[in-house]
């Protein structure tokens, strides 16, 4: 049984200009730990359509965010997630992480990774016929000036988003297409375009999980 | 079986998106409201970090940028355990710290400020909490520095925190200031957390238990995560 709620959880602050220096020191222009954390988000044995996906993050006057940070977090190609809490977890891709870093050109803001596409993933909670969610990667911003991080989704424009239970809470549905991701394909690699917008016209929807 | 499901985030602690006295959250701050909805599979899961990760420097900010020699300022250990909303102490969390140096200057290619760096010092570590959430570091204690916000705008000496729980939903990122430092109440960023208790949660009390005598002081900070909710009646999608 579970304890109840007895302490509140610590306020969050700003990742501030300096994030990377903490959280990617390689691009802050220096390096510390033995291990660099946060690629490759799947290794080179994983199996699944390799892919690109690529954007950049802009505020309210249209610029794009070159000190962002970014990280993302996704299933396999079976739609596992390599964490004791996936019911399936014991098959997930060997080689599969799931989870990468993302730090913008400090000169552009652009960014990009390379991954493979996730497969579509069970809702136990709020699809009781099985129904899964969309394949989809989960993202979280970080930077100057964002008190709390950002958390959104990109969903694939070639995928089946119909069903999809978290697309179908947003409203009203034209908010939808902020979090879809166009195709392009470059050298033979599917490039996904996820442009992220903190607020304005065509404000990017943000979740409160 | 589901994972157990997160308690909903009381979003009154933490600052809000737009906190004007901070200018950079006016272009930041998303005008819609989040969506609130219970974390799927994708939020219940997370990246695990294993000890394989750290190295045996990585948590000692005063060895691990230039290896020999010592960075220039106030010799500190940093410790605490993480816990969750329930109470229970959270193991194998990765906490990863940065800072400026003792001059109060970050060692990052965007940072001008005119203190100069210290060629002792990187100013970032990290390390998994034990079975008990318990961390430490010893790092030096940075120093304050202006920032373009007001006219006259300075930094109290803080350390930035970044934890990454078992959930992708608990990920948490703050700051930790020092008890006693005067900047905190005209700091713009602390100050934008609506509850004074909640500002006192970011404050590290002095622990003379921990320092070493001779060679160290220590600062405790403790921290929460998001915790779970009981479930004794949760709806069964097969029946109860």
């Amino acid at each position: 049984m579970t304890p109840p709620r007895t302490l509140a959880e610590t306020p969050s602050q700003t990742a501030g200009p300096y994030v990377h220096i903490g959280l990617a020191p390689e691009a802050a222009g220096f390096s510390v730990f033995e291990t660099a954390l946060g690629q490759p988000i799947a290794g080179p044995e994983v199996p699944g359509e390799r892919i690109r996906v690529e954007g950049a993050v802009f505020d309210a006057a249209g610029a794009p965010m070159r000190d962002v940070l970014i990280e993302v977090w996704q299933a396999d190609a079976e739609g596992i997630y390599p964490h004791p809490a996936d019911p399936r977890h014991a098959a997930a891709a060997s080689g599969f992480r799931g989870w990468g870093r993302v730090v913008p050109d400090f000169d552009t803001g652009g960014w990009a990774f390379d991954t493979i596409r996730p497969g579509p993933v069970p809702d136990p909670v709020r699809s009781p016929d099985g129904r899964p969610m969309a394949p989809h990667i989960s993202f979280l911003i970080l930077a100057r000036g964002i008190n709390l991080g950002l958390q959104t989704r990109m969903y694939f424009a070639d995928a089946d988003n119909t069903a999809d239970p978290v697309l179908a809470a947003i409203d009203p549905p034209a908010r939808r297409e902020t979090l879809i991701a166009p195709r392009t394909e470059r050298d033979g690699t599917p490039v996904y375009r996820f442009d992220i917008r903190l607020q304005g016209e065509r404000e990017t929807v943000f979740f409160d999980f | 079986m589901s994972p157990a499901p997160l308690l909903p985030r009381d979003r009154r602690r933490h600052p809000p998106a737009l906190a004007p006295a901070y200018k950079s959250t006016a272009l930041r701050a998303p005008r819609f409201p989040p969506l609130s909805l219970p974390a799927t599979l994708s939020e219940l899961t997370g990246p695990v970090f294993g000890a394989d990760v750290i190295g045996p420097l990585d948590n000692d900010l005063l060895r691990n940028f230039a290896g020999s020699g010592s960075p220039i300022g106030e010799r500190i250990i940093l410790h605490g355990r993480v816990l969750d909303e329930n109470a229970r102490p959270v193991p194998d969390v990765l906490v990863e710290i940065w800072q400026a140096n003792a001059g109060g200057r970050y060692r990052h290619v965007t940072d001008g400020y005119l203190a100069p760096l210290d060629p002792g010092f990187g100013g970032c570590g990290r390390t998994l909490t034990d079975a008990d959430g318990g961390y430490a570091f010893r790092t030096i204690r940075p120093g304050p520095y202006p920032w373009r916000n007001g006219g006259n705008d300075w930094r109290p000496a803080h350390v930035h925190f970044s934890l990454s729980g078992p959930a992708f939903a608990q990920r948490l990122v703050t700051q930790m200031y020092f008890e006693g430092d005067p900047l905190i109440a005209r700091c713009p960023i602390a100050n934008a957390i609506p509850d004074p208790a909640g500002l006192e949660a970011l404050i590290a009390p002095l622990d003379m238990t921990a320092a070493i005598p001779f060679d160290c002081l220590a600062w405790r900070f403790d921290i929460v995560l998001r915790g779970r909710r009981s479930t004794p009646f949760e709806t069964r999608p097969e029946g109860n």
